[in-house]
């Protein structure tokens, strides 16, 4: 194929978005209010404009990972499933067990009552992205499109040109959720490849605490794209904590955007965990927003055959005071291939900022590969950033102490890569998310290593 | 129990054993003593079955089957143990947790039944207690943070719960005060029986007090060049390695 047929198909697929969109409108779905349509129309105006970041010379941000895949083909709306959307095995395959707490179950982008269960919990919202804006909460109003940058980031434009459905989740002032909230997105095999565009709106008020889980899960056979955003607001003081997994199908592309604001004496902790998709990318950008907000940033992939994973994390620290703890770790096996990328902007009076990044990586195989690349902006003296990166194979001498004890090499290569993870399971707080991520953990180790004898 | 007969061995293009010959029978202790460099550590890394030490000539027999093909797991499982001159420290790898997969591996292969966790910390406590030792350190992770002396007490501790039928020790006094080398022999000699073995490395004739050895032999540039009682430990004190290692030389020069 020559470079023009190459750029037409681009554009293909680009008026293929625009068709969408414009069959979209015409329908009349959106019932909702007039200002959600002005947005999604500069959306669609913008991405039209941006197209998707094809380009890879001199564009830092999209350098080591190509999107080609998905700039090339026209991935159609998914009709509505039919009933029930999934069986009850794929869904206990991804549900949190009964923790009691709030689930919103969405299959193809949209929320399945059946499915879902809402424990009635006085002041907090937790609904359907859809409903929320078909009955108008003002919260969602003032928030919503506020925060994800739709002027740059075409995948963000695209997602808001399509916003149909997802959550919002409204924990107001002084209250706390002792049980998680679970958003769980799975799609589903269909004759076309389709693409679905989930939005997530959180918002905690003052004072709020609560922990969110966002799953996305899918089928190992088809090609299916999710492009999720999440806007994330902790109000000041609020302790807001966010578990991502991405459990895509073996073929499916995922490419996500998470714009969080930390206020004043806030806290943030989040943990983004990827174990599937062909393709996913992972955008996360925190604004540091308001003097003595702290984030800790967390991320695990385990990846192997072809698949390919990128991590691209921005802190903004724009106030004095803010701290920041980035820990990402990364086991490679087969063809697979990671990148890294922290960025920390620290902005002019942001006096005291304190910020650490880490990322470091454990290659189980000759041809996987980890890039990593740390970038700094610090347009302020006062302030201490350390960053450490790290990529090696396993240690060879560890593995064969391991052995002179008895244990045999599959079970030590084990034993000494659960230990490279284990900081990261270690280090999560609720027992039953520690629980779950180790044994996910655990089940993809087994399928590498062999489980020819129990460790620990 | 194990039978070495003119074992030569490399790492990478460098030749270090040039020919060794040993003889360890049940309830033996072996003492080899040599300069740095002399091949001590090759020695016992060959016998382990380090990955990279090649053997190029020679045989070894443990209890009768052929050692040089076997893996290091399952040396490991025929009763033979390595305590580290330099312990590693691996973060993350609890104590007890590696060291009841490596004791299970080692059961599972003589048909055995497993130990379950109860069992195994049951066990694990009384050598813990044998030794006198900090009941804590087992729920730490391997080695992380320990200082010269806790490493090598960990060693004999891990040699305690094992309890292999041949141990050697490469350098378990090298680093320590003389409290921590009476400590670390006391352990030594507990694990000490009719049935079982020990090779003992190290530089100095210290540690011998106390661990009293059956044969006491110099390595030299790759080989043995004196073989005796234990009145040899004291020799190569009071006379030093030097004269030994001229004595070598000349007997390469003219053999």
């Amino acid at each position: 194929m020559t470079l023009s047929t190459l750029v037409a198909e681009e554009q293909e697929v680009l008026e293929h978005y625009l068709r969408a969109f414009g069959a979209l409108e015409r329908n009349g779905a959106a019932r909702d209010g007039s200002w959600v349509a002005a947005l999604r129309r500069s959306a669609m105006a913008r991405f039209s404009r941006l197209g998707f970041p094809t380009a890879r010379r001199g564009n830092e941000e999209w350098k080591y990972t190509d999107i080609r895949p998905i700039a090339r083909r026209p991935f159609q709306l998914p009709l509505p499933p039919g009933s029930p959307a999934v069986g009850a095995a794929e869904l206990a395959a991804f549900a949190l067990g009964p923790t009691g707490g709030s689930r919103l179950v969405f299959v193809d982008g949209r929320y399945q009552e059946q499915l879902s269960s809402r424990p009635s919990l006085p002041g907090v919202s937790v609904l359907s992205l859809a409903e929320a804006l078909t009955s108008g909460a003002d919260t969602v109003q003032e928030h919503l499109g506020r925060y994800a940058d739709c002027d740059t980031h075409a995948f963000t434009a695209l997602n808001t040109a399509f916003l149909h459905d997802g959550a919002f989740v409204h924990i107001p002032q002084g209250t706390t959720l002792d049980k998680p909230v679970h958003l769980l997105f799975l799609s589903t095999a269909h004759a076309q490849d389709t693409a679905t565009h989930p939005r997530v709106l959180i918002v905690a008020g003052e004072g709020a605490r609560a922990t969110v889980v966002e799953t996305y899960g899918g089928p190992s056979g088809a090609d299916y794209f999710t492009n999720a955003v999440a806007e994330v607001v902790v109000g000041p003081g609020a302790d807001l904590t966010y578990y991502k997994e991405q459990r895509q199908g073996e073929r499916a592309f995922h490419v996500t955007t998470t714009q969080v604001v930390v206020g004043r004496e806030a806290t943030f902790s989040s943990f983004n965990l990827d174990l599937g998709g062909a393709l996913a990318r992972n955008n996360l950008n925190v604004a540091m927003d308001d003097e003595r907000g702290a984030c800790a940033l967390r991320g695990l992939y385990l990846m192997g055959g072809a698949q390919h994973v990128d991590n691209q994390v921005i802190i903004e620290h724009a106030r004095p005071y803010t701290t920041s703890r980035e820990l990402y770790k990364g086991v490679l096996n087969g063809r697979s291939r990671a990148v890294f990328h922290g960025s920390i902007i620290v902005h002019k009076g942001a006096r005291k900022v304190d910020a650490e990044q880490v990322d470091k990586n454990l290659l189980l195989s000759d041809e996987a590969e980890a890039d990593t690349k740390p970038a700094f902006w610090i347009y302020c003296d006062d302030v201490k950033c350390r960053h450490g990166a790290a990529c090696g194979q396993m240690d060879e001498n560890a593995l064969f102490y391991l052995r002179s004890r008895g244990l045999t090499e599959p079970a030590a290569r084990r034993l000494l890569t659960r230990a490279f993870v284990s900081e990261l399971v270690e280090g999560i707080a609720s027992e039953t998310l520690r629980d779950r991520v180790d044994g996910l953990v655990e089940a993809r180790l087994s399928s590498w290593l062999g489980d020819d004898e129990a460790v620990g | 129990m194990l039978e070495i007969r003119n074992l030569h061995a490399s790492v990478g293009e460098v030749e270090i054993l040039k020919g060794i010959d040993l003889q360890v029978k049940p309830g033996e202790v072996h003492a080899i003593m040599g300069p740095n460099g002399s091949g001590k550590s090759t020695l016992a890394y060959v016998l382990a079955g380090k990955p990279g030490y090649v053997v190029t000539a020679g045989e070894v027999t443990f209890l009768g089957k052929d050692l040089l093909p076997m893996k290091p797991e399952d040396r490991a499982r025929a009763g033979l143990f390595l305590s580290f001159q330099h312990p590693l420290e691996i973060p993350g790898v609890r104590l007890d947790q590696f060291l009841r997969a490596g004791i299970n591996g080692i059961r599972k292969s003589r048909g055995l039944e497993e130990l379950d966790v109860l069992k195994f910390d049951r066990h694990l406590v009384k050598k813990v207690q044998l030794l006198e030792m900090d009941q804590g350190l087992v729920r730490r992770s391997v080695n992380e943070g320990f200082s010269g002396g806790e490493r090598k007490r960990n060693e004999v501790l891990q040699m305690a719960v094992l309890e292999p039928t041949l141990a050697i020790l490469d350098e378990p006094d090298s680093g320590l005060d003389i409290d921590a080398v009476q400590e670390a022999a006391k352990g030594i000699n507990q694990q000490r029986g009719p049935e079982n073995a020990t090779i003992l490395i190290t530089h100095y004739q210290r540690i011998l007090n106390y661990v009293v050895p059956d044969v006491v032999h110099v390595l030299i540039n790759g080989r043995i060049v004196r073989s005796g009682g234990k009145e040899l430990a004291l020799e190569v004190e009071a006379q030093g390695y030097e004269e030994l290692q001229e004595a070598e030389a000349t007997l390469r020069s003219s053999g």
